[in-house]
């Protein structure tokens, strides 16, 4: 999926744009309204990122004067928070906002959630074995049987579809799956891996476990 | 002057104030008058009876004789029940009638003809009395007598009738005293009424309408309107002014919390030490919370003034319910948690943005303390005059002796442990509802499993 980040904070920005491109997303980073014209009028988004306070201007009165012929789904950025504020950035045309600085896994979660509500999207679609996982329906149909993933399963096994073969470290999953707000254990992660080994059972992919480094998605031996 | 009390009752009193006083004056001056022209014809009677019998006078055989004609009598008797008393007198010596009654003062003055009457005023056999005297000269042979007829007569009946015509007067004020009341009382309405009309306006605009008011107005409140309209122009600015600088201070306060936060970040991917990995993720839960306390007491901030200038939107809370649970969603689905939602149309009247944040913060609430994987029900009621939107999660519920006090401002309950908050959502959604005449209940759920929040308001 292609976004459009419109930030100015350059630190900021870089972070987001790692953390999507990681996800395997295309970013492109617009660090003013300028920019983010000329990046509209040169390429079509799946989703627009957009920070309200920017150096050539307010986020939200581009968003006014562009929700006319703007199809693409908009994410206010805020760090503004005013309660008013933020039922402002929804009249103008926003489709979700969210206030800096925010936890990435409620930005991915916001997305998922805009992308799905507008529908439309380009579907990406991950061939695991024999079954077909879809994460933003979050179904794996493997044979003609549809399976409803839960949100952390969903996440998970994006992760490792991503990353077919390459061994992920527990911590590394904890941070993709786990807000900070609350202490997990990495216990925690072996439930998860668990349920997720269930579920993909008969596929004709697993999940290994590879002692004192983490796991590693592979195709059972034929 | 006074500043306090009302014009209207002030101006109403000083024009009943003079109604009253010219009602005396008036009294009075008829009193005087009737009395007077009671008087006065008791004189002119007093004087034409003396006279008719002074008339009779003349000389037979070296006396002096008179008779006392009836109509001497009879015209006194038309006054009303007078007593009528009467004495004639030669050079002193009484002919006829009473000794005693008194004799006018001085000389008597002789009249040939005419009335020439003297009149006084005396005490008589325990009553007023009013005494008319006419002397005229008799010649007895050649001896000229000077002879006084004396009439007197009490005055109780010109005492009645003065009274009478008094009373009558009276009446008469207190009418016209009443009438002048009534017709100041509309007059100084009438005359105020612009005054309440702009009052009026002014109290039916809406809590943001600060527009300045524009309206023909009589010209003694043309300063009072230009005023007012400085004042709200004031009001305005301060207004936004203190609206931009909340926004502005939340801006400032997280922007750098965002950049320590995004480093952070970055730092924990790229080191594999665990230890450090625990102090990284520990800096990303202090900034998160420092960001969290920062929104709320921001918000608390714009609670407190919004509820001051308190909107009345008509609103279903069915459909604010939906909306603000679509916004807690994604948050919800980190955790597995799904929101089961049943709402039942219920209209109120209030400020959507408040409570939106009110609901808001009760769902954050429920998300943070519920297990991952449980649900999360939320239902929107109306009974009894009251709208109702209750939340029940599958938490650790309230503490038996908590519920009271987590309302209040930087309380959190016992069961908060190992969870990001500052504890002022709570606050924030209870001031949000006491503004909308509502109440914030706490309780855990009948199952004895979870918290249950209800936001309660009267219905519009």
């Amino acid at each position: 999926m292609r976004y459009l980040l419109v930030e100015d904070n350059q630190e900021l920005a870089d972070s987001v744009v790692n953390r999507l491109m990681l996800d395997g997303h295309a970013v492109d980073h617009a660090a003013t309204l300028a920019q983010a014209r000329d990046c509209l009028a040169a390429a079509s988004y799946d989703l627009i990122l957009l920070d309200v306070m920017l150096p050539d201007g307010d986020g939200r009165s581009f968003l006014q004067s562009s929700r006319a012929q703007l199809e693409t789904p908009v994410i206010v950025l805020t760090a503004r928070s005013n309660v008013s504020d933020r039922v402002g950035a929804l009249d103008q045309g926003a489709d979700d906002y969210i206030t800096k600085p925010f936890d990435f896994a409620e930005l991915e979660a916001r997305c998922r959630a805009v992308i799905r509500r507008r529908g439309g999207a380009a579907r990406n679609e991950f061939r695991l074995g024999t079954a077909v996982f879809d994460p933003l329906a979050g179904t794996l149909v493997n044979q003609g049987t549809t399976m409803d993933l839960r949100n952390r399963e969903i996440r998970l096994l994006e992760v490792f579809a991503r990353h077919p073969g390459r061994i992920l470290s527990k911590s590394h999953l904890m941070d993709r799956l786990f807000s900070y707000d609350a202490e997990v254990t990495e216990n925690a992660i072996e439930v998860y891996v668990g349920r997720l080994r269930r579920r993909i059972e008969g596929t004709g992919v697993r999940i290994e476990t590879v002692r004192g480094l983490g796991y590693r998605l592979e195709s059972d031996p034929a | 002057m006074r500043v306090q009390g009302s014009i209207g009752r002030r101006l109403t009193l000083l024009l009943a104030g003079v109604a009253a006083l010219l009602s005396v004056v008036s009294w009075g001056m008829v009193t005087g008058f009737a009395r007077q022209a009671a008087e006065r014809t008791q004189d002119n009677v007093l004087a034409a009876s003396a006279t008719s019998i002074a008339d009779t006078l003349r000389t037979e055989q070296g006396e002096v004789r008179l008779e006392l004609p009836y109509a001497a009598f009879s015209m006194l008797g038309a006054i009303s029940q007078e007593r009528v008393f009467y004495k004639v007198t030669a050079n002193g010596e009484l002919l006829t009638g009473y000794d005693d009654l008194p004799a006018p003062p001085g000389a008597p003055q002789v009249h040939r003809t005419g009335d020439g009457a003297v009149f006084q005023t005396d005490r008589y056999r325990g009553s007023d009395v009013r005494l008319a005297s006419v002397t005229r000269l008799v010649l007895v042979g050649a001896d000229p007598v000077a002879v006084t007829v004396t009439m007197a007569q009490t005055r109780d009946g010109v005492a009645q009738i003065a009274g009478e015509l008094s009373s009558l007067a009276a009446l008469l004020s207190i009418a016209f005293f009443v009438v002048a009341v009534l017709l100041s009382a509309f007059a100084v309405r009438a005359s105020l009424a612009p005054l309440n009309d702009v009052a009026l306006a002014v109290s039916r605009r809406g809590p943001s309408d600060l527009r300045p008011l524009r309206r023909a107005a009589p010209a003694e409140l043309e300063p009072l309107l230009r005023a007012l309209n400085r004042l709200m122009d004031r009001l305005g600015q301060s207004i936004r002014r203190s609206e931009d600088f909340i926004a502005e201070a939340a801006h400032r306060v997280r922007t750098p919390l965002a950049t320590v936060r995004t480093q952070a970040e970055i730092a924990l991917r790229s080191v594999s030490d665990e230890d450090e990995k625990h102090r990284l993720r520990r800096i990303i839960r202090a900034v998160d919370e420092s960001s969290r306390s920062a929104g709320q007491l921001l918000d608390h901030a714009t609670v407190a003034y919004r509820t001051e200038h308190l909107a009345q939107d008509r609103l279903d809370l069915a459909e604010l319910a939906t909306a603000t649970l679509e916004s807690v969603k994604p948050t919800a689905a980190m955790k597995d948690i799904s929101f089961i939602l049943h709402a039942a149309p219920a209209r109120v009247a209030g400020d959507a943005v408040l409570l939106d944040t009110a609901l808001r913060n009760v769902l954050d609430n429920a998300v943070k303390y519920s297990p991952d994987e449980t649900d999360i029900q939320v239902v929107v009621s109306s009974a009894n005059g009251f709208a109702r939107i209750e939340v029940c999660d599958n938490g650790p519920g309230f503490g038996a002796a908590s519920a009271r006090h987590l309302t209040r401002r930087f309380q959190r309950g016992d069961n908060a442990q190992g969870i990001v908050g500052s504890g002022l959502g709570l606050t924030i959604a209870k001031d949000v509802l006491t503004a909308h005449h509502g109440t914030l209940e706490l309780g855990n759920a009948r199952n004895g499993r979870g918290a249950c929040v209800s936001l309660v308001l009267p219905l519009a």
